[in-house]
């Protein structure tokens, strides 16, 4: 049967048709979506581990005791689960184990634009890049099999494009794979020095294996038309040079590490010019050019950004359509109306306060007009950075606060607040529990209760963990309710030691009522305190403040905000 | 066929294009089709691209090559009108959602959003056309009818592909809407 399948359905689909019995992941766009699809298949467990690196972990332990295990994340996520990457690189699999990363050239909703390759490199781990979605199937059976031949860890590397377009693909029955028996075997999986040292070699023989064999691989391609151009490409990239010169050889790469050398010297021999066109780091070029083979890349193609068939036409035929874009005015993202944040990033506006930020929606905490947050690095972040701030200038915790969500807090953050306590820091944490993973698309997480599944299981008491780990003082708050949460905001701030304030209220997109909305009364004086909240709901018009119903969802912020009474219930009016 | 569809993150654009994705299935054609997922979904401007044809490669549209754009809201219209080919049609609806500079009054929603569009325009009223079948959010089936009519598909076809997409309980409204958007 054929059917239109989201690439990360597709990743799903060839990981259930290969016999996968555990499947793990941290969610993180754009990955999200292939083990929320696997956690469909009753065959499969599944699992959101706290972070990538547990997912990682336990995704080896899953592997060396015998079952198929994909493991998925963002790029980023695979920084947090690289100490297990490149040692398992070490200790190789016993079921065949892949790593499924999504990398996100343009940065679509990610705070860099790192590329995998170059990890799997560092990590000498083979790495497999499918084009589109049937790629995408056929290339995640695939990987089992290599891993399991070669003793390996296999990447499976995705781009947005590729993991969040659509294309068809041919659907095939599973294949049932038995437990491969688990043998005791210190030598291979105890990596300490004398162990280490003897694996270091396998692992530098198997690469030159691999990248032998890979040589006469299908999934590496030649395919021949113009002898003047000839084009080496690979994943999704490869899609848009067939449309942009589609008189042009070109090789397309299915292992995209480590590369298949005498496939691309051949290649290479029997065009006029060859062009590496690859979106972010000259990882194939730079391979190519080391191996004396003279390749043109980078010095046409940028490193920014993902490409498209405009981009490649231009660069290679000077030729692309003439448009102009219209000048509008611009529409970031925002915090939806109701949002338990917005009472949260409008109060540390208002107290003028440094806010240490960190990743998930809240993000949007920095856009304007709240423009309440000061930074973003990485999941868990703020309250390391809070915890700098107090050490490198003993007055700043009076006015520095760190923010991080549950899922996020849960993930990389409460490691934080033990080092917080641990060496005496002054820090204000505010843990901002909407009982989920927003950004992603609403995800459980241990803070709430639920497993992928939806099944009930026990709920992480973060009270109990903060007070737990050494937290002077632990206060939950209600972020609808501005004057209280300001008042534990100060208290905090005034502490010695580690404060934690837990801002609880569910994502507003979990509830779903049916509201009659706000509106503005004649009371109205048009002084606009309301638009300091950010609400999309809100605007000013020429005739004054309007409330848009449909998105309004009788948070109440507004009506707190305002000092004339000015905004009612529908109902009250 | 090349298609745009634009949007503000929320107003349901992945729905039409997975429709879209399902009436080509339907009809045998090659299609692929490509979404925006996570941050900018979030009340953020968004768009998806469907492309149904043969031998189809990219599944991204590019600027200045796609037969139509049908955009949910007028602002988002303009903002993606250059990826229309010369003759391409512009179908948008005329709800209007301020976006935050605008509703912070760092800068003015235009009010010469018509005149500028590409002169192969069609606007329905999508937002009203769908509160008049029973539901504000079905504006969605609106726009697939007013699609349907302009790029003289297969009606029948187009409504199941629909009707397959939705839950049940909402057909009876959809059904309206797709109708009206038809005959708009």
């Amino acid at each position: 049967m054929k059917k239109l399948l989201l690439g990360d359905f597709a990743v799903a689909r060839g990981a259930y048709e290969a016999g996968v019995r555990v499947a793990t992941a941290y969610p993180g766009t754009p990955s999200t979506e292939i083990t929320e699809e696997l956690s469909k298949y009753p065959e499969v467990y599944s699992e959101w581990s706290p972070n990538e690196k547990v997912a990682a972990e336990v995704a080896i332990g899953s592997s060396i005791h015998g079952a198929r295990t994909i493991v998925s994340m963002k790029h980023v996520g695979l920084n947090v689960a690289s100490d297990p990457l490149f040692t398992a690189a070490y200790t190789g699999v016993n079921g065949g184990l892949v790593f499924a990363v999504a990398d996100d050239p343009s940065m679509f909703s990610s705070q860099n634009e790192q590329d995998t390759r170059l990890i799997a490199r560092a990590a000498n781990i083979p790495v497999l890049e499918p084009s589109d979605s049937a790629e995408a199937k056929e290339f995640t059976v695939l990987a089992f099999e290599l891993s399991e031949k070669y003793d390996t860890p296999v990447i499976l590397r995705l781009t947005t494009r590729v993991a969040h377009s659509q294309s068809m693909v041919e659907l095939c029955d599973r294949e049932e794979k038995e437990l491969i028996p688990y043998e005791k075997n210190i030598g291979k999986y105890v990596m300490m020095p004398a162990n280490a040292i003897k694996r270091h070699v396998a692992v530098e023989e198997r690469l030159v294996k691999m990248s032998e064999d890979f040589n006469g691989m299908e999934i590496n391609r030649a395919e021949y038309r113009s002898k003047e151009l000839g084009i080496i490409t690979a994943g999704g990239v490869y899609q848009y040079v067939r449309e942009a010169v589609p008189e042009a050889s070109v090789l397309k790469l299915g292992t995209v590490y480590p590369l298949p050398y005498e496939k691309i010297k051949e290649f290479a021999g029997k065009v006029k010019r060859c062009i590496v066109v690859e979106e972010l780091e000259p990882h194939i070029e730079g391979l190519i050019k080391l191996h004396g083979i003279n390749v043109e890349g980078k010095n046409i193609f940028g490193r920014q950004g993902e490409f498209s068939v405009n981009i490649i036409r231009e660069k290679l035929t000077g030729k692309a359509p003439k448009t102009t874009k219209a000048d509008v005015p611009a529409r970031p993202p925002v915090l939806c109306a109701g949002c338990p944040h917005r009472g949260v990033f409008y109060t540390l506006k208002k107290m003028k306060l440094n806010v240490m930020g960190d990743i998930g929606c809240y993000t949007l905490g920095a856009i304007p007009p709240l423009g309440a947050i000061d930074t973003t690095v990485c999941m868990g972040a703020s309250i390391g950075m809070a915890i700098g701030a107090d050490k490198a200038d003993p007055e700043a915790h009076k006015k520095t606060v760190a923010v991080i969500g549950d899922s996020t807090f849960v993930h990389s953050g409460i490691t934080g607040l033990v080092d917080a306590v641990y060496n005496k820091a002054n820090v204000t944490v505010i843990i901002l529990d909407n009982r989920t993973t927003g950004m992603t698309g609403h995800q459980n997480n241990p803070a709430n209760g639920k497993r992928i599944t939806g099944e009930a299981t026990y709920e992480l008491d973060l009270t109990a963990l903060c007070e737990a780990v050494g937290a002077r003082s632990v206060t939950t708050v209600d972020p609808y309710d501005l004057k209280e949460f300001e008042k534990a905001v100060k208290n905090a701030l005034e502490e010695e030691g580690a404060s934690v304030i837990i801002s609880k209220r569910p994502c507003v997109l979990l509830t779903k009522k049916l509201y009659k909305g706000f509106t503005v009364t004649d009371e109205c004086k048009n002084c606009k305190a309301c638009m300091k909240l950010g609400c999309p709901a809100i605007s000013s018009t020429e005739e004054g403040v309007k409330i848009d119903i449909s998105l309004c969802t009788e948070c109440g912020l507004c009506q707190k905000v305002c000092k004339f009474g000015a905004i009612k219930s529908r109902e009250d009016k | 066929m090349d298609i745009l569809i634009a949007g503000v993150g929320g107003q349901g654009t992945l729905l039409a294009s997975r429709v879209l994705g399902k009436y080509a299935l339907d009809n045998g054609l090659d299609c692929k089709l490509s979404e925006v997922h996570g941050m900018s979904q979030r009340g953020g401007s968004v768009i998806t691209f469907v492309r149904i044809g043969k031998d189809i490669y990219s599944p991204v549209i590019d600027t200045g090559c796609a037969d139509m754009v049908i955009a949910f809201e007028k602002l988002e219209a303009l903002r993606y009108a250059h990826y229309l080919k010369e003759d391409g049609i512009m179908l948008y609806s005329s709800q209007e959602i301020m976006p935050m500079p605008v509703v912070t009054g760092v800068c003015k929603y235009p009010t010469d959003i018509e005149e500028r569009l590409p002169k192969n325009k069609h606007a329905v009223d999508a937002l009203k056309l769908a509160e008049k079948a029973g539901n504000s959010k079905a504006a969605n089936s609106v726009m697939l009818g007013a699609l349907t009519k302009l790029m003289k598909l297969d009606k029948e076809k187009m409504r199941k592909a629909l009707m397959e997409s939705i839950p049940q309980k909402l057909s009876e409204i959809n059904e309206k809407a797709f109708e009206y958007g038809y005959n708009a």
